[in-house]
């Protein structure tokens, strides 16, 4: 008996959306309306730059911190002068800011994001879970300064031993780019006030935010063990 | 998104002066910027080269008028041994870091990569002008370290710890020099860290429609490929410079060994790693050779396809040659630490992939010398510089499988066989890379040609030149030259003087030649004859913006759209033996790969 196999549906090929196919060009695009073109064809070639951007970033970050890593490993392997040092525990509260940071920062987004896909009446202030993120922030890097102050009632100086210059300077470098977070954010709120924030502005914000988090659970973990 | 219509504006020419010329957002006079700052920066090197040369072929003959450079560095106009250092550091460090880095990859890449991808500009045009700014601060800083009252360091370009961390007791410069140097390079690294993020996003998300990745010139590919190696390779150079300034300014012991006497006077510093630093530097230092001379790949490939009217023996190949180059980079840094006193084993491990990056450089070499075997190469400066680099590459290369050997390397190490190695093969090629890439864009860049007969003279004069001073490096390092040295004294190397005498009229004379280029650059710029929009009968984008220099956003008012891969040379099309990237029309490709 013959049986008749009904043939699948047909698969369009369809462009790979990330717009980073090897094989397709992306419709070179700076968020402009190219004259003559039409910003809508344009808009389903690439993603916007602030995104690949963003990622970019945060390589040079964590190699940055590799770096320090790496350093602080062999400086502690070829020392005869490596001390104890017990971590402040305000540190341990500013890891909690920090991560309710991450929360409301990620609240925030959706509520701009829903507000800003016209939903406008579901929402009411989204603005507000932006200021509460920066304040969070503020107050992390402000308890970070406290641990400094604790470490040095301790008498625990930059130069005092490898110990504390690890601890004052991988804190730093953190709370430096911490700082450019907090910079990204009010540059954030600001556009969104003046209703010219990009969606693609505000996930590129977010995702350093919470890439901070993470690298400060990370050194976190770094110093305890081996400090 | 509501907030387009803002945007869609945003893209017209500035009309003042300073957002034109000095603040510019607009990557071809970034561009052009960087190519300027890299001009003053190796007339700069190239005068401290003259004056180490004289001072070593004849030593402590006055050269007039050095007293006014540093008058303690100079008392009657004769060079001290210390100020011999410092004139070989900062050779080393504007050349490598102001000039290799900042010209085939910066200057080119900023004004060509954004034009190849068929973009309007770059991504982060901010970002961009911060990083010439940065780069132009990070110059200034270094060179302010000439007019510190101790002079700039005296350290050589790789700062070895503890003698670059301990201050100014270790010699004149190690204070305050060093911590201008290592400030001008952390500058430095934040521009360049800017630069690659720019570079990257630009390939990734500006290609315009149809160019796919494997359709992208081969310049394109490799400044793409050099923006990941400087994305990594600096931001690993950065944090180490933070600690050397710290070790100096704030009495920390990162990278000096406690119990270190200097002076008969004890140290106050504890349990630094003196090799920590030569770790994180060489982590950085190899891949920065390969950045400066991977751009050099690109761009001298670029031009040997163009005038060879055929494509490359394999695109692909090539270009997974130069991605392989970046990746092993990062894996033989330790072959520069072979006489370390780093365990044994370790150099053995870093021998392996030493003698294992031989290979894509020399799968690049053929694939070169394949192509152009058979082929008729058009004569012209920017194939003859082209050629040049080739040549030197492969001179400067061979020298590399002797140095791999720890064994021999142990021997050869601190000798002038390692100047000659690296000067050729980097130094000299990565400079071929840049006067071909000038000779072959200016057109493009000005809007004029730049005159020929003048460029060859250029040419010839340089070549010749410049194996006159590098070969005989080798042959006074194979005789036990050491390196480093401000003079010759010991007996076996008197008999060397007269070598080191004529490697001296040599580069004094090659110097010289470089006026010819000089005058041939600004004369051409604004007297050249006016050139076409494709002088060379090209393929690739830069070829068929409307105007010559392209206008402000590249490609006037409609973006072009890519039909064909970057080298159809030797077709049959309505222009003749080739057909541009963006040209719809259909041929036949006996090469089409992708």
């Amino acid at each position: 008996m013959a049986t008749t196999v009904p043939e699948p549906p047909k698969i369009e090929e369809r462009r790979d959306p990330s717009g980073i196919g090897i094989d397709s060009g992306n419709g070179g695009r700076r968020n402009l309306v190219p004259a003559g073109g039409d910003l809508r064809s344009v808009k389903d070639y690439a993603p916007p730059p602030a995104s690949t951007g963003i990622w970019v970033v945060l390589a040079s970050i964590t190699m940055t911190f590799a770096a320090f890593t790496s350093a602080l490993i062999v400086r502690q392997g070829s020392a005869l002068d490596w001390r104890h040092l017990s971590l402040p525990r305000i540190l341990f509260f500013n890891t909690l800011l920090l991560l309710a940071s991450s929360i409301t920062l990620e609240v925030a987004r959706r509520q701009v994001g829903s507000f800003m896909s016209g939903r406008r009446d579901a929402v009411a202030h989204p603005a507000r879970w932006l200021y509460l993120t920066l304040f969070l922030g503020l107050l992390f890097v402000a308890g970070q300064y406290v641990a400094w102050l604790q470490l040095r009632a301790q008498g625990l100086f930059l130069a005092t031993n490898p110990n504390s210059s690890f601890f004052y300077v991988l804190t730093a470098a953190h709370a430096l780019h911490v700082l450019g977070g907090l910079g990204g954010l009010m540059r954030v709120i600001s556009r969104f006030n003046r209703s010219i924030l990009r969606k693609s502005t505000l996930d590129a914000t977010s995702l350093y935010w919470h890439f901070m988090d993470v690298l400060w659970v990370y050194l976190l973990l770094l110093l305890w063990i081996k400090l | 998104m509501h907030d387009m219509s803002a945007h869609a504006a945003e893209h017209h020419a500035p009309t003042s002066f300073i957002r034109q010329h000095v603040f510019s957002l607009d990557h071809k006079v970034i561009g052009k910027q960087y190519y300027g700052l890299a001009l003053v920066a190796v007339l700069v090197g190239m005068v401290l080269s003259w004056l180490m040369r004289i001072h070593l072929a004849w030593t402590n003959y006055p050269i007039p008028g050095l007293h006014l450079l540093s008058a303690n560095g100079a008392p009657g106009n004769v060079m001290t041994p210390e100020y011999y250092l410092q004139l070989m550091t900062m050779h080393a460090t504007i050349m490598v870091f102001f000039v290799l880095t900042t010209a085939p990859f910066a200057a080119f890449g900023n004004y060509f990569l954004p034009i190849q991808v068929g973009a309007e500009d770059m991504p982060f045009p901010h970002f961009n002008m911060m990083s010439f700014w940065v780069t132009f601060v990070g110059f200034l800083v270094l060179m302010s370290s000439f007019f510190v009252s101790d002079g700039p360091t005296l350290g050589g370009w790789t700062q070895y710890a503890p003698l670059s961390a301990i201050g100014s007791a270790s010699g004149p410069g190690q204070g305050t020099g060093v911590v201008l140097w290592a400030a001008a390079i952390c500058i430095f690294c934040i521009g360049q860290l800017l630069g690659s993020l720019n570079f990257i996003t630009t390939t990734l998300d500006m290609r315009t429609k149809g160019m796919s990745m494997w359709r992208l010139p081969l310049s394109a590919w490799a400044w793409f490929i050099t923006s990941v190696m400087g994305l990594t390779a600096f931001a690993v150079l950065m944090p180490a410079t933070i600690l050397l300034i710290l070790d100096h300014v704030a009495g920390t012991s990162f990278f000096v060994p406690s119990g270190l006497v200097l002076n008969d006077q004890l140290q106050p510093h504890s349990g630094g790693s003196t090799l920590l630093w030569q770790h994180l530097f060489w982590f950085f230092g190899h891949p920065e050779v390969y950045i400066a001379i991977v751009p050099g790949m690109g761009i001298v490939s670029h031009i040997l396809v163009t005038n060879m009217r055929r494509p490359m023996l394999s695109h692909r190949v090539l270009v997974y040659s130069m991605g392989a180059l970046a990746v092993l980079s990062y894996m033989v840094y330790g072959h520069h630490m072979f006489v370390s006193g780093m365990n044994p084993v370790s150099s053995l491990a870093f021998s392996f992939p030493t003698l294992i990056i031989t290979i894509p450089s020399t799968i690049i070499v053929l694939i070169w010398m394949g192509s152009i075997y058979g082929s008729k190469l058009r004569i012209n400066t920017a194939s003859l510089f082209a050629l040049g680099f080739v040549s030197m590459f492969i001179s400067g290369g061979v020298s590399g499988f002797f140095l791999a050997q720890p064994s021999i390397d142990i021997m050869l190490h601190a000798t002038y066989f390692v100047v000659g190695h690296f000067h050729l093969v980097m130094a000299v090629a990565a400079i071929f890379g840049i006067f071909g890439g000038t000779y072959f864009w200016f057109p493009k860049m000005f809007g004029r040609m730049m005159n020929e007969t003048l460029g060859k003279v250029h040419f010839w004069l340089t070549f010749v030149g410049t194996y006159c001073i590098f070969m005989p490096f080798h042959y006074l390092g194979i005789a036990g030259n050491v390196r480093r040295y401000q003079a010759f004294v010991d007996d076996y190397l008197q008999p060397l003087i007269p070598v080191h005498r004529f490697i001296t009229i040599a580069a004094l004379l090659t110097g010289a030649a470089q006026l010819i280029f000089l005058y041939n650059l600004f004369h051409s710029r604004f007297w050249g004859k006016p050139a076409t929009d494709n002088p060379w009968e090209a393929t690739s984008l830069e070829w068929s913006t409307p105007t010559t220099p392209p206008p402000h956003n590249n490609f006037g008012d409609k973006l072009p759209e890519v039909f064909h891969d970057p080298y159809q040379y030797g077709v049959e099309s309505s222009t003749g033996d080739y057909v541009m990237q963006a040209s719809p029309e259909k041929v036949k490709s006996a090469h089409d790969e992708a």
